[in-house]
């Protein structure tokens, strides 16, 4: 029904000019203006290229979003997924108006407020009460809003005791639970969520999603939720639109969503050395499974998958090898050494299993180096990365596991 | 079927002129907060506190009143040199503090901004309001001191024109606020500016009659130097309304009004055109 409709984005676009500014973006700036007195098109306009970060590219502009187009109706939380670079971010800074489309339009029916980050505006000299109303009042609320929720917002953060002492004495943790106690109490008719709020320890994230479900399934509240977390999207939205370089590539309901965004990114490199300056040590490195055959989705649990290096030596002798994976938070997880020595032969094709068992859902980079007594040969942080699809019970409902792997032996249970 | 009604649209162009009061009305309470956040916090943990409001107008016109009056011998009419450079910097204070604190509005709430949205203009609003609470104060001092010379037989009498004092206000926040704004709407994409306004206000505050009368100007024949100069006009009104003395032009009155709405509408034309997409440039 059109008459349901909060909210409706229609060919939203957005430009954005690479590189530094400097006495370069005059000469532009004068001719953008030169088209526009003669009442032609802005010229950059039509020079903008897809937003491919990886690929180099002829033109200084690119489109960080091109023509992007959904509707949302009252009450419904929309998922919107894509990868890094996709145009989440960009997206949600023109629905909460931080800046503007290039061109393009978005209609509203109601009150947006966004959560891209808490605790905007706090100013470390003032007490945590005034901090609250400043706060408050930067989100959109009106005086007596806060001061008919003070009690509540006070409670929430459970700062009591502070609260009339200056944000700068907080700890950090204090100072993040007071920001969020005032958002929580916003009453927009559209939230919109970065995935950005749910950083932080383990009960604010639980707080955080607690809440975005509250305010819509008890409030009727549309949400607009942006998220990498495939298992969260899943659990929490009923629709999702799926972003990529830009561009809308699907938009419909969330499990068809979620199972394209798989389908489609890539999320799995082959990692070839191309440098020419250097000898390849790190010749190749890709992920394949149990056939041998290199997979370029993303990976499932229930599969075998192996970890392929093609080495070449180049004649050193007494080389080590290793390789470890890191997590999308930069922790190390789990280290495989080759701990066989290099024989003669100077081209190695190493191939060890993924222990997907105990890794938990998400992107993982894979690091390797080559060296030898202090010398390194050949070594990155990210040859390749790749998305592992979660499936335990827990990280479906989207809740946060604390430890850096998963057990995998079985739980022994008996009635007693 | 009928036409949907939105609340809001979101597109790349807006308005030149619209300023959405209704907006900026409904952040009301944001911009006092913004203002008691300004008051409150700039002497926080100092040990004159509010203090501070008061030392520097008054040692500045001390200072002023050695050099120029007493080393360099310039004659300030029948006022006493003092009050005289203490009416002049009040004034000018006013006008500089609304010019250098809104000129970085941009640059200096760039973190603010990029995360959300409120009208822009909240915050320059609120430097110019709080501003005017520093100049109260400093407003406050001055009456002091002028009591002391009357009392104590000085010639100095307001004059009739002392009722216009609070547009002579406006002007100088319509003046400050306005070049204010241009001057961080253009900072957001050149930095350049940034370097002018600091030595540039020093420099204009030498053609601005903060210490020297116009008389002075006159007879050396460098009348040109500060008769385009708004701002030497209003603190040489804002002299004459309050102690009686000064020169004072019909055609200064007319060119600083105009000068002022002037310059305040073109800088909200620019602010309200920045505003929208500065987050990508700055």
């Amino acid at each position: 029904m059109e008459k349901d409709v909060i909210l409706k984005v229609e060919n939203i676009s957005k430009q954005y000019r690479l590189g530094t500014l400097g006495t370069g973006t005059i000469t532009h700036d004068v001719n953008r203006w030169w088209h526009l007195i003669r009442g032609k098109e802005d010229p950059y306009l039509k020079i903008g290229e897809i937003n491919d970060r990886s690929t180099k590219g002829s033109s200084e502009y690119v489109w960080a979003l091109k023509d992007i187009s959904f509707e949302v109706k009252k009450g419904e939380i929309l998922g919107i997924i894509g990868k890094n670079g996709a145009g989440k971010s960009t997206l949600l800074k023109i629905l909460s108006k931080v800046t503007g489309p290039t061109t393009g339009a978005i209609k509203s029916k109601g009150r947006i407020a966004s959560l891209l980050e808490v605790g905007t505006g706090f100013h470390p000299e003032m007490t945590g009460r005034e901090n609250i109303f400043l706060n408050g009042a930067i989100l959109g609320m009106t005086k007596k809003e806060i001061q008919s929720k003070l009690d509540e917002i006070i409670s929430f953060s459970g700062c009591e005791r502070y609260i009339d002492t200056p944000v700068k004495r907080y700890s950090s943790g204090m100072t993040v639970r007071l920001a969020f106690a005032v958002a929580a109490f916003l009453e927009p008719d559209i939230l919109v969520v970065d995935e950005v709020l749910a950083v932080g320890d383990a009960e604010f994230q639980k707080k955080a999603i607690g809440k975005m479900q509250d305010i819509s399934s008890t409030d009727g509240r549309t949400v607009l939720f942006v998220s990498h977390n495939m298992a969260a999207v899943k659990n929490l939205c009923s629709r999702g639109v799926v972003l990529g370089n830009g561009r809308t590539l699907f938009s419909g309901d969330i499990d068809s969503a979620v199972n394209f965004y798989l389908k489609n990114t890539k999320s799995v490199k082959k990692y070839k050395n191309n440098k020419t300056t250097k000898l390849n040590y790190i010749a190749e490195v890709f992920i394949s499974d149990i056939n041998g055959k290199s997979i370029l989705n993303s990976l499932k649990k229930k599969k075998e998958y192996f970890l392929n290096f093609i080495l070449d030596l180049n004649k050193v002798e007494g080389v080590k090898f290793g390789t470890t994976l890191i997590s999308e938070m930069n922790e190390p997880i789990i280290s495989f050494p080759f701990e066989e020595e290099f024989k003669k032969t100077s081209k190695y094709h190493l191939k060890i299993k993924l222990p997907t068992t105990i890794l938990k859902g998400g992107s993982y980079f894979v690091e390797a180096a080559l060296w030898n007594a202090g010398e390194v040969y050949d070594k990155s942080e990210e040859y390749i990365s790749f998305d592992l699809l979660g499936d335990s019970k827990l990280e479906k409902s989207g809740e946060k596991i604390k430890g850096i792997v998963l057990n995998k032996e079985e739980w022994l249970t008996k009635n007693i | 079927m009928q036409k949907d009604k939105w609340l809001f649209e979101i597109t790349p162009k807006n308005n030149l002129l619209d300023l959405n009061l209704k907006e900026v009305w409904q952040y009301r309470d944001l911009l006092m907060l913004f203002v008691k956040r300004d008051v409150v916090t700039l002497y926080k943990q100092t040990i004159l506190g509010p203090l501070w409001y008061l030392i520097q107008p008054l040692f500045t016109s001390i200072v002023f009143t050695l050099i120029f009056n007493k080393i360099a011998n310039i004659s300030t009419g029948g006022i006493p040199p003092f009050l005289f450079n203490l009416a002049g910097v009040t004034s000018w204070n006013y006008f500089k503090e609304c010019l250098t604190g809104t000129s970085d509005t941009f640059k200096k709430n760039q973190a603010i901004f990029g995360k959300v949205y409120f009208p822009r203009i909240i915050m320059p609003m609120s430097t110019v309001i709080s501003n005017l609470i520093k100049f109260g104060i400093q407003f406050l001092i001055f009456l002091c001191f002028y009591l002391y010379y009357v009392f104590d037989g000085s010639e100095v009498r307001p004059n009739n024109l002392i009722l216009t004092y609070p547009l002579v206000l406006l002007c100088m926040a319509m003046l400050g606020l306005g070049a204010g704004m241009i001057i961080s709407s253009m900072v957001t994409k050149y930095r350049d500016l940034t370097f002018l306004v600091s030595f540039g206000v020093q420099l204009l505050m030498y053609v601005s009659l903060v210490s020297l009368p116009y008389s002075l100007f006159e007879k050396n024949n460098l009348a040109w130097a500060v008769d385009f100069n708004p701002v030497a006009h209003i603190v040489e009104y804002s002299r004459y309304v309050l102690l009686g003395e000064g020169t004072v032009s019909q055609f200064g009155v007319i060119y600083t009004l105009v000068f002022s709405v002037v310059i305040f509408l073109f800088g909200i034309l620019v602010f309200n055109k920045t505003e929208k997409s500065f987050i990508d440039t700055i």
